[in-house]
């Protein structure tokens, strides 16, 4: 099995009408046994970005806590948050410096940029962005995501409409691999809030 | 910085609490050529003297005005060579900020960071405070900013700032003709009119120099011609 098989991972981020929605499911393993089912991937670095981290879950802790670290760095520099693609070169460079003992990580970036666009990316675990304009996805169930993402997206969907979408998008997903799922995590996030909800899918 | 030898501090207190090198070094600043920076509302001015040793010179190989980013410029008076170096640092942390961030440096933290350098040189072993005062144009989401940095290492946002000799007289002047809502063209003019109060001989395109940086935030040195049209206009 590869490392990056080794927790199981489901994670994908949608966009929508000047929101964008992120998900995430909530099993955390070793490989074949699951040790808990209330695990989150998906972290805030400020009300209008967040980071999903999956792979190898004690890689994506400690590349978290050093995110965090260089944005309140930054914060209190700079006296503002960062902009999604801002942080998104961040994770990058921070990524490629361990390139040849890299963290076994595939994050997916959320954010609202400038005039309130929704902003999605994913890096691999070196540090390549790829910019999408519909989604993205990561993690064992990422082939499974394509697909079903790939049928059901919809261009400028409410976030009603998204969440519904996304939660569908994810839920089918998981149920195909069996290194993910116990229900699932979804953060649709607009700009003016963010609601956070937890789906109940096969708890298997 | 240093060998053993040498790894204590050349800058070091007096019984007053002064740090006697940072003092020489503004005197050193202050018998520089006058520069001056001026803010207005849509944009930043910057201008200096150009006194050449001598009429052989070849006055365009002499660049006092230099850029950092295409967005950020700098002027200043003092030690020609100490200059080169720190705008050789600035530039090179310019780019280490546009590197991680793929995003041009914001003025404050350039201005910052420049200071932290200048800090550096006086707490450091064998090493001397560098001879220079900058001023720091630029343009940035925050609008047009002015900074003046000291050899000390302090920094101050500025609407208005003169440097080098003649200072109090250029600063009077600038007082006296500076209003919060002044446009870009009309700073240009008060900037050649404060260098003329102090310059000794006939002003020209030849031996001033001028830099702006307006709302493209493309940060502009005037060419001699550009300069002399100006020149023309405040006669």
């Amino acid at each position: 099995m590869s490392i990056f098989e080794y927790n199981g991972s489901a994670l994908v981020a949608m966009v929508g009408k000047n929101c964008f929605a992120i998900a995430s499911d909530r099993r955390l393993g070793v490989q074949l046994q699951t040790i808990a089912t209330d695990f989150q991937r998906i972290h805030k670095i400020h009300d209008r970005l967040f980071i999903g981290l999956s792979g190898l879950a004690t890689d994506a802790q400690t590349l978290y806590q050093r995110l965090m670290f260089r944005h309140k760095l930054y914060q209190l520099r700079e006296e503002r948050d960062m902009k999604p693609e801002t942080f998104a070169s961040l994770v990058s460079a921070l990524l490629y410096e361990k390139r040849f003992g890299p963290y076994f990580c595939q994050p997916v970036i959320a954010g609202l940029s400038d005039d309130d666009k929704p902003f999605i990316c994913t890096t691999d675990s070196i540090g390549a962005k790829e910019l999408a304009k519909d989604f993205v996805v990561a993690g064992t169930a990422g082939d499974s995501l394509y697909g079903a993402c790939e049928a059901m997206f919809k261009p400028d969907m409410e976030p009603e409409e998204l969440f519904e979408t996304l939660s569908q998008a994810l839920l089918a997903s998981v149920d195909r691999d069996c290194l993910s799922g116990w229900g699932g995590h979804i953060y649709i996030v607009t700009p003016t809030e963010v609601k956070e909800c937890t789906l109940k899918g096969r708890m298997d | 910085m240093g060998d053993s030898q040498y790894s204590f501090s050349l800058t070091t207190f007096s019984p007053s609490g002064k740090l006697v090198q940072i003092e020489h070094a503004l005197t050193a600043v202050g018998s520089g050529q006058t520069s001056l920076g001026i803010k207005a509302s849509n944009g930043v001015v910057i201008a200096t003297e150009k006194k050449l040793p001598s009429i052989l010179v070849d006055e365009a190989s002499v660049q006092k005005i230099q850029s950092l980013t295409p967005n950020i410029g700098v002027v200043y008076s003092g030690m020609g060579p100490d200059f080169r170096v720190l705008v050789r640092k600035s530039r090179k942390q310019a780019e280490q900020y546009h590197r991680l961030y793929k995003e041009q440096i914001p003025v404050t933290q350039l201005v910052r960071e420049t200071a932290a350098v200048m800090q550096e040189f006086t707490q450091s072993g064998g090493v001397r405070p560098f001879g220079v005062s900058l001023l720091v144009a630029g343009y940035d989401d925050k609008g047009p900013q002015l900074y003046q940095v000291d050899p000390s290492g302090s920094y101050f946002s500025w609407k208005a700032s003169a440097m080098g000799k003649n200072v109090s007289n250029a600063k009077t002047f600038l007082e006296k003709r500076y209003t919060d809502d002044v446009e870009l063209e009309d700073a240009i003019h008060t900037a050649i009119l404060t260098l003329k109060e102090g310059f000794e001989g006939q002003i020209s395109g030849k031996n001033i120099e001028i830099a702006t940086i307006g709302e493209d935030r493309k940060f502009k040195v005037l060419t001699p011609a550009e300069i002399d049209d100006y020149l023309a206009e405040v006669e």
